[in-house]
């Protein structure tokens, strides 16, 4: 996909820049020329979405973290004096702790994009499996930013979470016992998740760069699952096309996200955080934030410790192989009409365990979601198989072809139309 | 998608609510009973503080509550301070003066000074162990007390509370008024009908006419228990007035900035079939 920039200039001082490094035409190359697939719907703007969510994560967290205190004693005092005291800290901690859940809202799409339409396939496995990479970043992430403001579900998550690697035989209680740096979660826990927790996110910002640099060698996938074939019919270049629709979508985000800050931003918290952690008082229920509630499920789901801890990095880790796992030729789940259920069943149940990951491990929902955490994985056993005997569609020939199939316009118009978009 | 495939679904769809039905007894053994919606001033896009209610809420808090619980996160001079009661600055001087405040004086003797605005409000017992020996169970710190409590509002309401014109975020201060006023049980006052558990360690706390109201409000618990509420909310979320306006113009800004870059980007891809 690179190389097709023909960036030249007539001024000295840009030449001498390009002379001694190359920046100006290399941003031209990725930010400008880069061609991208014309037929490109708007879930394709979930990346540069968590793309933003993190950069809004990173500027609203380092306002924070300059009054935020990471001792137990007035970690949540100095979070409650963010909201009553510091200017306009009730907007900055709202955007940051509605941002966590929109960065999950933002990736998850994000995923499940590239499940249906099959981006994980060659050559993507890199760029896909650097994306599970992040996820499990983000993951831990946010997982130690919750703990921060040391309210009851901070204590108790973190409490529950650090005890699962207890389960690991042998070395299970001396790695709890380092992670927690003492003998229960305490001051040395909460401080050092700060530091974990400032220090993440910029090594996702790194991994990101990969991400997306891996995007551009490849290219992206898109709604048709064919390469590209033909530059100028098929694609259209980044800029103004690809920038103006990013920029639509992020505002169009920008007003879920400020709904959420301004007009409901305790909705995705649980109240119980809103109570000083206290170690002698366990809440009713131990529930995590609604991101990780079906890792939840499947982690309660299976009776042995080891087992759930297994099962549930697990789900998680089998998304990193669904190159192989996946044998079918065809790409998008349009042109797939089993694997079309297939993922819509996948969806339903994660928003199963999803659900059942909130209620209390006890009687029925036991039951449901031993089922579900069976449906999680039999997605991924079905698929090697399903490679072998669905009936595919017959897929376009070009995403040229995809679009004039969809919009009926003639071969000329789009000759003329990429003739067009070179000038 | 074709028939056969939305056959399929639908049958996945079935067997995924037969899984979740297998939840449904477990859920309805362990009900508790709702609170009551109350209607606020304060819920809602354009919800805001209505002075008078907090004001009266503050001397039921005042005359009743104080007698246990502290509200350590709040300072005096809040009262006087815009999107809360809005008390005078006068008033308020004049509040924090009855309150003795623990400090250090110039001989570093430990000593109890007047309050000044500036003050937050001082805790009642110096510790939790002494509240405990006191009152036999710990009485929480009131300032964020109505955003700590909520209620399980179970599916599908939860979903609809984060819907705009239907959005729920009162789900504590309708528990504190529940609270207040599920004390049912004539001969036990520390039996109460949505505490969870029913046991409760603070007995009965509010009682008709217990509270002189000046400005023709009704002497009754329901009242107290609804003003006491509106205020406990207001401490625990002094900002909300200012929020919902900022969040008001910020939306009105993302709308019209929205639909630029939607005609925009239309008029960017009208050359383009895509």
């Amino acid at each position: 996909m690179s190389g097709t920039s023909n960036f030249q200039s007539n001024s000295k001082v840009v030449n001498w820049i390009e002379h001694r490094l190359p920046i100006l035409s290399f941003l031209d190359s990725q930010l400008h020329q880069y061609p991208t697939p014309r037929n490109l719907n708007y879930f394709w703007n979930f990346g540069s979405l968590a793309g933003i969510v993190l950069v809004i994560m990173i500027v609203s967290g380092i306002t924070l973290a300059m009054h935020y205190a990471a001792n137990t004693e007035i970690a949540f005092t100095s979070v409650e004096r963010i909201m009553r005291d510091v200017n306009a800290g009730w907007l900055i901690r709202y955007i940051h702790m509605n941002g966590a859940s929109m960065f999950f809202i933002v990736v998850y799409i994000h995923i499940f994009r590239g499940l249906y339409f099959g981006s994980y396939k060659a050559p993507r496995e890199i760029l896909w499996m650097i994306g599970i990479f992040i996820l499990l970043a983000m993951m831990a992430t946010a997982f130690m930013g919750y703990v921060l403001p040391w309210g009851q579900m901070s204590f108790w998550g973190a409490t529950v979470i650090t005890n699962l690697f207890s389960a690991i035989p042998l070395v299970g209680e001396s790695i709890t016992t380092w992670l927690w740096g003492g003998f229960s979660v305490d001051n040395p826990t909460l401080n050092r998740f700060f530091s974990l927790h400032y220090l993440l996110p910029f090594m996702i910002a790194g991994v990101v760069v990969l991400h997306v640099w891996a995007l551009h060698v490849v290219g992206q996938n898109n709604p048709a699952g064919v390469e590209v074939k033909d530059v100028k019919r098929d694609t259209v270049p980044f800029t103004p096309y690809a920038t103006i629709k990013d920029g639509s979508a992020m505002i169009f985000f920008l007003i879920f996200f400020a709904w959420f800050i301004f007009f409901v931003p305790n909705y995705l918290g649980h109240a119980d955080n809103y109570i000083d952690a206290n170690p002698l008082v366990t809440p009713a229920h131990i529930v995590p934030e609604w991101y990780f509630l079906p890792f939840y499920a499947i982690l309660r789901a299976i009776p042995s410790k080891l087992g759930g801890v297994i099962a549930m990095f697990g789900s998680i880790a089998i998304l990193a192989f669904l190159p192989w796992l996946d044998t079918s030729k065809v790409r998008s789940a349009s042109f797939r009409p089993v694997y079309k259920v297939l993922f819509w069943a996948f969806v339903l149940v994660c928003i199963g365990l999803g659900y059942l990951g909130a209620k209390p491990a006890e009687g029925g929902y036991v039951t449901a979601s031993r089922l579900l955490t069976f449906f999680y994985f039999a997605f991924f056993a079905i698929l090697p198989f399903l490679g072998w005997f669905e009936k595919t569609k017959p897929v376009p020939a070009s995403i040229a072809d995809a679009v004039l199939a969809k919009n009926g316009g003639s071969a000329a118009a789009m000759a003329g139309a990429a003739a067009h978009s070179k000038s | 998608m074709n028939v056969k495939s939305k056959i399929s679904l639908s049958i996945v769809s079935v067997a995924l609510a037969a899984a979740i039905g297998f939840a449904a007894p477990a859920q309805a053994a362990g009900d508790q009973k709702k609170p009551p919606r109350q209607s606020w001033s304060f819920a809602g896009a354009f919800g805001h503080y209505d002075r008078a209610q907090i004001q009266r809420g503050f001397q039921v808090y005042r005359e009743v509550c104080q007698a246990c619980h502290s509200l350590k996160r709040v300072a005096f001079r809040n009262l006087h301070e815009k999107g809360g009661p809005e008390f005078t600055e006068g008033q308020v001087k004049a509040l924090a003066e009855q309150y003795e405040i623990p400090d250090i004086n110039d001989s570093g003797e430990a000593v109890k000074r007047k309050g000044k605005p500036s003050d937050k409000f001082p805790l009642i017992y110096a510790n939790d162990e002494a509240a405990k020996a006191a009152q036999g169970s710990i009485p929480p710190d009131l300032s964020v007390i109505a955003k700590a409590r909520s209620y399980e509002r179970g599916f599908p309401l939860f979903l609809l509370d984060a819907v705009p014109g239907f959005s729920y975020q009162e789900h504590g201060a309708d528990y504190i008024v529940a609270l207040l006023t599920g004390y049912t049980k004539a001969d036990d006052p520390n039996w109460n009908e949505y505490f969870p558990g029913h046991k409760i360690g603070m007995a009965k706390p509010l009682n008709n006419d217990q509270v002189e109201y000046t400005d023709g409000s009704p002497k009754t618990v329901e009242q107290y228990a609804k003003d006491v509420a509106a205020f406990l909310m207001w401490a625990a979320e002094p900002k909300l007035e200012e929020r919902k306006k900022t969040g008001f113009n910020a939306m009105v800004f993302l709308f019209i900035f929205a639909g630029l870059m939607f005609f925009t980007k239309k008029k960017v891809w009208a050359d383009q079939p895509h």
